[in-house]
């Protein structure tokens, strides 16, 4: 077998700035100290007159960023998901949902998998915080090829924009030349008859590994993608509720107020349907490393494949 | 305009903050009303802007963190032509435009949302960067309360102002000494707010009464002047100032005039106007 090539989301988002910076002068990058981290630190290479370091001071950055798209520029924001989302929520409520300012926030380290650094900067709750705000577009895309379309579909959506990205390297599952990104559009990654698996973000491939091991049990799992979890494809989602019966949603996030909350949310109102939600369980992560801590709490295709067993 | 056809506008646009908060049953006459001279300057004096044309791209901008006053902007918007005088009566009201606090997608003439204390400046920082990055030759203002400075993100702003030495940035302190719990010193002091700014490396400037024009003319000239840092203007003011009962008074800062109330505040308002006119 060949080996699978890996790439950590926040790369790809680093180089997709870059790319698509090439093409939008008007796009501005703007960090808090962490642009190694977040790898804006390849676009301040690019082109350090549109790199604008805030400091430690994430609050700021976000009025920073209003200001600046209100004069016609496109400005990304970038820090990790728990101050981008976590400790700025009000301010991107404020500053930028309320009056709909054309502001792209791009964060990484989102989730677990954040590893080392433990439970304080393990974000599981920035889903479900950015989809209650009105007009918010919130993207969390599986790959590198994901990645580099959704920032391209970002600066082309007018309008705020939340985008989720991991540190840990994911394998690169979507490059078929067939592969088209649209925003709110779901993707249906592998056909099957007896559930649907949603996923959003690392987990997806990983869900991919456990709908093949779910086969060799006679269990044939469909399988979508959902990179969009706001607006959420609810066509998709109510089809493959009524075409399979049961549906599992997974997300490295929180099981509240996420992809399986907005899955929820859908499904009971127009296709009730038995639903497993996969993902942190109303807890808090802890240090170690990414893979083992996926592992931990069942987050790996092994975990996945286990608690839909358990499930079915 | 000379002296004093601004204090005469200024006195009109009182009327207009304190009707539309007599009609609302709501909002915040005391800031609005300690404010009004300098909303009074920017919008007819100072700013480079057009009614007619609300987002022309140059434009001077105003950010007002100071949201709640939104009666004393939208006052002086309607008197300076960006929408009808007659509307500042919906304020607050189901279907009006004109929102309990600042909406720049609704209002005619406002650059930022605002309302919630500590993000205007941050807006204001970043209109103010953008100029720069663009080399374009629009000022940005910002205007906000001393109990507003309490906020931390003020002093992140600040930071980013003064070490991006933003000098097309004028962040303005309305010092009416009162906060919604009572005096600013007793709540949790933010004095000395001049020192504060110095430190974050601005050029400071003390106006002892920010209700007369000639002071606040000599501020924004010295502003306009200044280059390399970004000018605090921090001018000491009256809240409630011109009416009455409410000058000074705490209790003003968000309550509405009862029709008795408005009736004097409106006679206090229309004796300050004959006086001008004897002038």
């Amino acid at each position: 077998m060949s080996e699978v090539k890996k790439i950590a989301t926040r790369e790809s988002y680093g180089n997709a700035l870059v790319e698509v910076g090439k093409e939008y002068e008007n796009l501005v990058v703007l960090d808090a100290d962490l642009a190694a981290a977040t790898k804006t630190g390849i676009f301040k290479k690019a082109f350090p007159e549109r790199h604008i370091d805030c400091g430690i001071a994430e609050c700021n950055m976000t009025g920073i960023a209003a200001g600046l798209a209100t004069t016609g520029k496109i400005p990304f924001i970038s820090s990790f998901a728990m101050f981008a989302a976590g400790r700025n929520f009000e301010q991107v409520r404020n500053s930028i949902g309320y009056p709909h300012l054309n502001v792209k926030i791009g964060a990484t380290h989102a989730g677990i998998s954040v590893g080392e650094d433990g439970a304080s900067h393990q974000c599981n709750e920035d889903i479900a915080l950015m989809r209650t705000i009105p007009g918010m577009v919130v993207v969390c895309p599986s790959d590198d090829v994901e990645t580099k379309a959704a920032v391209r579909a970002a600066v082309e959506h007018e309008g705020p924009v939340y985008l989720r990205f991991g540190r840990l390297a994911v394998p690169v599952i979507n490059d078929r030349p067939d592969y088209k990104f649209e925003l709110g559009k779901g993707v249906v990654l592998r056909e099957g008859k007896d559930l649907t698996i949603i996923a959003t973000g690392l987990p997806v491939a990983e869900c991919l590994a456990a709908a093949d091991m779910l086969a060799k049990d006679g269990v044939n799992a469909k399988v979508i993608n959902i990179h969009t979890i706001k607006p959420l494809d609810t066509e998709l989602v109510v089809a493959a509720a009524k075409e399979t019966g049961k549906v599992v949603t997974v997300e490295e996030h929180s099981i509240i107020g996420g992809l399986g909350g907005a899955v929820c949310e859908t499904l009971s109102e127009q296709a009730p349907t038995p639903v497993l939600r996969i993902g942190m369980n109303d807890k808090f992560g802890e240090s170690g490393a990414a893979v083992p801590l996926l592992h931990k709490y069942g987050l790996d295709a092994e975990g996945i494949y286990n608690k839909i067993k358990a499930w079915i | 305009m000379n002296k004093l056809e601004l204090q005469k506008t200024a006195n009109e646009i009182r009327k207009g903050i304190v009707t539309a908060v007599h009609s609302a049953k709501a909002g915040h006459p005391g800031g609005s009303l300690s404010a009004t001279e300098v909303f009074t300057y920017l919008y007819f004096e100072e700013m480079n802007i057009d009614p007619k044309d609300p987002k022309k791209p140059d434009r001077d901008r105003f950010v007002l963190s100071k949201g709640h006053t939104a009666p004393g902007l939208y006052s002086t918007l309607a008197h300076r032509g960006y929408f009808p005088v007659e509307d500042l009566t919906t304020l607050r009201k189901l279907g009006s435009y004109l929102q309990g606090h600042p909406s720049m997608q609704y209002i005619p003439g406002v650059d930022m949302s605002s309302g919630s204390l500590g993000q205007g400046i941050s807006a204001a920082c970043g209109m103010a960067l953008s100029a720069k990055l663009s080399n374009e030759s629009y000022r940005v203002y910002t205007l906000l309360g001393d109990g507003e400075i309490q906020e931390g993100q003020v002093w992140e702003a600040a930071m980013f102002a003064g070490a991006r030495k933003l000098d097309n940035l004028v962040v303005i302190v309305d010092n009416n000494g009162l906060q919604i719990d009572g005096r600013i010193e007793d709540v949790c002091s933010p004095y000395p707010i001049d020192k504060k700014f110095e430190a974050f490396n601005f050029h400071v400037i003390n106006v002892a009464d920010g209700n007369d024009f000639d002071q606040l003319k000599a501020a924004f000239d010295e502003a306009r002047a200044t280059k390399g840092m970004p000018t605090a203007i921090i001018m000491k003011t009256v809240k409630g100032k011109d009416v009455s009962f409410m000058e000074n008074n705490v209790a003003w800062h968000g309550t509405a005039p009862n029709d008795e109330q408005y009736a004097i505040a409106m006679a206090d308002l229309e004796k300050v106007g004959e006086a001008l006119c004897q002038k």
